[in-house]
């Protein structure tokens, strides 16, 4: 039987996505639980971290009741876009998005807070506005620590099951992520197929672990033991 | 001109004692070191008036604007006012040239006139063969110079130092002096140098502001600080001064003199208006002001009787430590002449005899 490489790219460029995404959402995220003194701030910290303790069916099943065609957003999202969410493609990435933002949120705001102050208060002296300041400086010296954490949140994209299964379904060449197809071809004895999904899926992550441990090594070498 | 008036309480925390900044002074065009020990509130006061921290009452007004005002509410951020700042570490930015650090000070002007500033500022602070290189490839005092001169390049009104010789060695730190001498004389603005170094508030200071646990204790040219230190606890953070417990014991306005008891010696001293005969006061000599030599036959005026208990090398002198904490310099010479006496007597100087 010819393996059917769908559920590689369906992964691929759902794990690519929600990157980006998680990229753009947690970044921010992470630079105002750094930076910012409110109130409320430790609950948000703490439902930022909840999907990393909940059950993924427990969190599929949440975003089911959030994103379903009866709620609020499904009814926005399907007059937006002319069809629901739920059960699509779209919806891996969102099941990506959630699994693999808490991750990158809670790396980036350690990374965010390891930058020496300082250097951002050097910057403010020196007339930077707070949006200069965060590009300028505080991004490029967390530079290696958030491409670290992105490449982790994207393995953790790559490798959901629980909560893609929930609101995504096991839809063969629709909506069949790589987890996915490897449950289903253990299930119907498929057994090839499920070995080279899983030699492949270990390759992958393989691969990004070390680019994550080689970003996590010292940057800018003799400073950081000068400081 | 800079006037600060700042006020700001610290409760106790899990690690740290409560802390009250309770400052008021002014300083004009040149040098002011700000001069005490570790956990006086200097480099706080810097920190308020950069605008890193909200202090909780007062105002800072820097030529005629207001930097922070308590009672209305103003407290300018740190980007609106004006004042180059070298911070301890220098905090150059490690990621970027140093021609890139100094540009990112003045990236709102235009392009042109933009590189003509940063290169004249790279030749002043002889820069520019390292402008290229990153922070971590260069020497302490090239980092130290770019610090300088990144502070200064956007044209402050006021430059903050927060020690800026900590952790220089002796070659390093008198470059540094030349260079923040040559700051002084091109640029007509106030500079506020935090240290803990007396030697250094002589070296650059034209103004000194004594702090102590937050306050100011005392203010003037540190030559005049240093002759007639405000009190005992100046006198025992400058630490140049010989600090004996006395008594008074008679005097004469008329004749100018009072006579004082120290241990078991009355000496004579000139007159000192506003004390009572019994105050218990603190007797203040510098030790290079006594004049010492081992003991033969009786005492004269103004002399006492010590035993010698220990002698230590200095650079300059031989610093002689006595009995009843007593301490005098000698020079080298004298000090070999005198070798292996044990009873000394030591003249007090009739008009440099100073009490707190």
């Amino acid at each position: 039987m010819p393996l059917d490489w769908f559920p590689l790219w369906l992964s691929l460029r759902v794990a690519i996505i929600s990157t980006a995404l998680a990229l753009a959402v947690g970044l921010w995220l992470a630079w105002v639980l750094a930076n910012r003194q409110f109130r409320g701030k430790e609950l948000i910290d703490a439902a930022v971290a909840l999907p990393l303790v909940l059950p993924p069916t427990v969190l599929g099943y949440y975003l089911l009741v959030l994103l379903g065609r009866a709620s609020p957003i499904g009814k926005i999202y399907e007059w937006l876009f002319g069809s629901p969410i739920v059960f699509t493609w779209q919806a891996a990435v969102v099941a990506a998005l959630f699994h693999s933002t808490p991750l990158l949120v809670k790396s980036a705001r350690a990374a965010f807070e390891s930058v020496d102050r300082s250097y951002e208060r050097a910057a403010r002296n020196l007339g930077a506005s707070e949006l200069r300041l965060f590009w300028r400086v505080t991004l490029p010296l967390a530079r290696r620590s958030i491409l670290a954490a992105a490449a982790l949140a994207f393995a953790r994209s790559l490798g959901d099951f629980g909560v893609t299964l929930m609101i995504a379904g096991n839809i063969p060449g629709k909506t069949q992520t790589v987890a996915l197809a490897i449950y289903d071809a253990v299930e119907s004895g498929n057994g090839t197929v499920a070995r080279v999904l899983v030699l492949i899926i270990s390759a992958v992550a393989l691969i990004i672990l070390g680019i994550a441990n080689r970003l996590t090594s010292s940057p800018y070498g003799p400073r950081q033991a000068a400081l | 001109m800079i006037h600060a008036r700042i006020r700001n309480e610290y409760a106790p925390g899990p690690e740290s004692a409560a802390f009250s900044l309770d400052v008021d002074f002014k300083a004009a065009a040149g040098i002011t070191v700000l001069f005490g020990p570790s956990g006086a509130g200097k480099t706080l006061t810097l920190d308020c008036i950069a605008g890193f921290v909200h202090p909780s009452e007062g105002r800072i007004l820097l030529d005629d604007q207001i930097l922070f005002d308590g009672a209305s509410g103003v407290h300018l951020p740190p980007q609106a006012r004006h004042c180059g700042y070298v911070f301890q570490n220098y905090a150059l930015f490690p990621h970027m040239t140093l021609r890139k650090n100094l540009e990112f000070a003045v990236e709102r002007i235009p392009r042109l006139e933009r590189h003509r500033r940063v290169t004249e500022m790279l030749d002043k602070f002889h820069l520019a063969e390292v402008s290229g290189r990153r922070p971590y490839e260069l020497s302490g005092g090239q980092k130290q110079r770019c610090s300088i001169a990144r502070a200064l390049i956007g044209s402050p009104r006021l430059l903050l130092l927060d020690e800026p010789a900590r952790g220089l060695d002796a070659p390093l730190r008198a470059e540094l002096y030349a260079v923040l001498r040559q700051v002084r004389q091109d640029f007509a603005i106030p500079i506020l140098l935090v240290t803990h170094d007396f030697d250094e508030c002589f070296e650059l200071g034209d103004e000194m502001i004594v702090l102590r646990a937050g306050r100011v204790v005392q203010t003037g040219p540190p030559r005049k600080v240093f002759d007639q230190p405000a009190n005992v606890d100046v006198a025992r953070l400058l630490g140049a001064y010989n600090l004996l417990p006395a008594e008074i014991l008679g005097l004469d306005p008329g004749r100018n003199i009072s006579r004082l008891r120290f241990a078991d010696f009355e000496l004579t001293g000139p007159y000192f208006p506003g004390r009572l005969i019994g105050d218990h006061v603190w007797l203040c000599v510098r030790p290079d002001l006594l004049r010492v030599a081992p003991k033969d036959g009786r005492l004269r005026a103004n002399q006492v009787a010590a035993t010698l208990l220990r002698a230590v090398d200095k650079p300059q002198a031989v610093r002689l430590e006595f009995s009843d904490e007593l301490v005098a310099d000698l020079p080298r010479a004298d000090f070999e002449r005198y070798r292996g006496a044990k009873d000394w007597v030591i003249e007090f100087p009739q008009n440099g005899l100073r009490i707190l």
